[in-house]
């Protein structure tokens, strides 16, 4: 057993680290309160080589491995959840299936502009009646000579707005559930693509959300990822990769609310000496330490494993599961400690607190992770295999 | 245009320096060590000739074997290659004797431009640059804020920061040059480029390596020695001011012209 970062490893946190320091934090709040798309920021981010960290190099990636991916993503997310956001689904949701299973023409057509920051990337599995059921999905695909028509719509997409290139899943086939799902490579260029509703939300507000409608659009046959009804498979493979991500932005958000906690438990001054000589408050710094820690260790073991090239659906469900209860309570924490300050915009733990609800929903909500661990733990020949 | 950059590990300033207890030199357990932020600006600038006349930017370092982690930050920036001056002979020897080393390092190297940051930001000595110069027979400008290469490569008009104004300086190449921290942004080092880095040997040498004995370089040959390092006084409480604005003003205005005697 060996507990130590690679000299890469710690490298890579470090650089990211004073990156976000210097070039996200100082624009958090503001980015918050005044919601716009941080695309300075994402050009540096690009430059840095994170918007296509695994992605191999001989495509423009970072080729780095996952432990350096979620190590990276809580940094990010540590100085801004709604920029680590956008980041997130350009790596996990985006360049990953598409390095997977995209094939090698695919790879070379698409995999450059996303990791150099030219393109941006989007994800559309949820529609209006399908969130957690998403194998049930209703948009439909149909052949039509050399394209795929595709019609539905598409809602709670991140980068809905900025994205040029998206992830589509459509049901191309009669079959019922995931059989009959497959996944495309859409472009916003392509005739049938729009935006539609864009969402006013809680939290990660510098990060779009929106609707995506497909009217007729028409895909040509080569932009179909994998083959023909593998979408379910993909799309639940690619969540795999998301969940590390939403792990990291919740392990981030968390040390966040901590390490600003701690800082004003250490200054705020009340009856005569500060409130960090109180009990009362030094149990809440323990428990939202002990937390935080037990967050970050299920989240790089998740990691260790997809690196290893084990299967590792369990391991990422835990940990995206018990990081994001995690942020949620450490930040619930973070604003008790502040009391009245806690509750106002002059201090970042309210956003914290905002950010981090989402984090218990995208990307699979806690229950759909208990649903999986729990399919693990009894094993199929209890519950079956949904 | 060949460059070589002078590179140093220096504990992270940010970080709190504890004096070992007998004064002979600074505790490093748990220290945090970072490339001198000088030297930062030195690979960046380098790294900006190599971009802007093409060539190699290799970066030297003399000290324990720790500093390679200095080179490979540099490394991870973009730089070509790195050689580290790494002998427990030189414990003890003064800025004259790693210049000298430096020196017969660099003399082994292609180098139309050596750059050194202005200073190192553990002893502020700012003396390797200049020693340097003497050593390769190079001329030099130091204190770099604002770099002109002309169009050729050879030779620069630099403008130094001196008191009270900007004095502008023209060197032919080789030259060698030290710089300020205001010369330029330094970049961050990419993940690709850390990963790159990664694979890069950096070449170790020892003093025998080199043709150099101890005698001329280590500490029997130095011209100065560290008598001790003593950490600076504790500052005192600050005093603070009680009172309405009007009562509270006057006490100030009173403390600057009758005690600090600055009014």
């Amino acid at each position: 057993m060996d507990f130590q970062l690679t000299d890469e490893h710690r490298m890579i946190q470090a650089t990211v680290r004073e990156f976000a320091t210097r070039e996200i934090l100082p624009r958090a709040a503001a980015l918050d309160h005044s919601p716009t798309f941080p695309a300075e920021i994402i050009q540096k981010a690009a430059a840095l080589g994170l918007m296509g960290m695994m992605v191999p190099e001989r495509f423009g990636g970072a080729g780095v491995d996952a432990v350096s991916y979620v190590l990276v993503q809580e940094e990010l997310a540590r100085a801004s959840a709604g920029v680590q956001t956008i980041i997130t689904v350009n790596n996990s949701l985006v360049c990953d299936p598409i390095a997977h299973f995209g094939t090698e023409e695919q790879k070379r057509r698409y995999l450059p502009r996303l990791c150099s920051g030219a393109s941006l990337g989007c994800y559309c599995l949820t529609e209006p009646a399908y969130g957690s059921d998403a194998m049930s999905l209703q948009t439909s695909a149909r052949r039509d000579g050399g394209e795929w028509v595709l019609r539905g719509t598409k809602i709670f997409v991140t980068n809905g707005v900025e994205a040029d290139i998206c992830i589509a899943y459509a049901r191309a086939g009669p079959e019922p559930g995931a059989r009959g799902i497959s996944a495309f490579i859409v472009e916003k260029r392509f005739p049938g693509i729009s935006v539609g509703k864009v969402e006013k939300k809680l939290g990660i507000k510098c990060s779009s959300t929106a609707e995506i409608v497909l009217d007729d659009c028409r895909v040509p046959a080569s932009n179909l990822l994998g083959e023909p009804g593998t979408g379910g498979k993909i799309a639940l493979s690619t969540l795999d990769g998301g969940r590390l991500g939403i792990a990291a932005q919740a392990v981030g958000i968390a040390r966040a609310a901590l390490e600003e906690a701690t800082a004003y438990a250490a200054s705020r001054q009340q009856f005569g000496r500060s409130i960090g000589e109180f009990q009362a408050i030094q149990w809440m710094l323990a428990d939202m330490a002990t937390r935080t820690d037990a967050a970050r260790l299920l989240m790089l073991r998740a990691a260790y494993l997809r690196q290893q090239g084990t299967r590792y659906t369990r391991e990422a469900s835990m940990a995206k599961l018990f990081a994001s209860e995690t942020a949620m309570w450490t930040t619930h924490k973070a604003i008790q400690i502040f009391g009245g300050y806690g509750y106002i915009q002059d201090y970042p733990v309210e956003r914290y607190f905002r950010d981090a609800k989402i984090t218990e929903i995208y990307e699979g909500t806690s229950e759909v992770q208990r649903l999986v661990i729990a399919r693990h733990v009894l094993g199929k020949n209890v519950i079956g295999d949904a | 245009m060949n460059i070589v950059v002078c590179v140093k590990q220096v504990p992270d300033t940010e970080a709190p320096i504890r004096i070992t207890p007998d004064g002979s030199g600074i505790d490093e357990t748990g220290l945090t060590l970072v490339m001198n932020y000088y030297d930062e600006h030195a690979t960046e600038a380098g790294l900006r000739l190599r971009e802007q006349f093409g060539g190699t930017v290799t970066l030297v370092s003399v000290g324990p074997e720790r500093a390679r982690e200095a080179l490979r930050t540099g490394l991870a920036m973009g730089a070509d290659d790195a050689v580290l001056v790494s002998d427990p002979a030189l414990n003890g020897a003064d800025h004259l004797g790693i210049a000298r080393v430096l020196a017969a390092v660099i003399k082994t190297l292609p180098h139309d431009a050596v750059i050194c940051g202005k200073l190192s930001t553990d002893d502020n000595a700012a003396t390797i640059g200049a020693a340097l110069a003497e050593y390769l027979g190079l001329p030099q400008a130091t204190a770099v804020a604002h770099l002109e290469v002309d169009a050729a490569g050879t030779g620069a008009v630099v403008h130094r920061e001196v008191e009270g104004g900007v004095e502008v300086v023209a060197v032919p190449f080789p030259a060698l040059l030290t710089v300020e921290r205001s010369l330029n942004e330094p970049r961050y080092p990419s993940l690709p480029g850390i990963m790159k880095a990664k694979r890069k040997e950096i070449k170790i040498l020892t003093l025998e390596n080199l043709g150099l004995t101890a005698a001329e370089v280590g500490v029997a040959a130095a011209r100065t020695a560290l008598v001790r390092l003593s950490p600076p006084p504790a500052r005192k409480a600050g005093r603070i001011v009680e009172g309405d604005t009007e009562q509270a003003v006057a006490a100030i205005l009173a403390f600057l012209k009758d005690e600090a005697k600055v009014l």
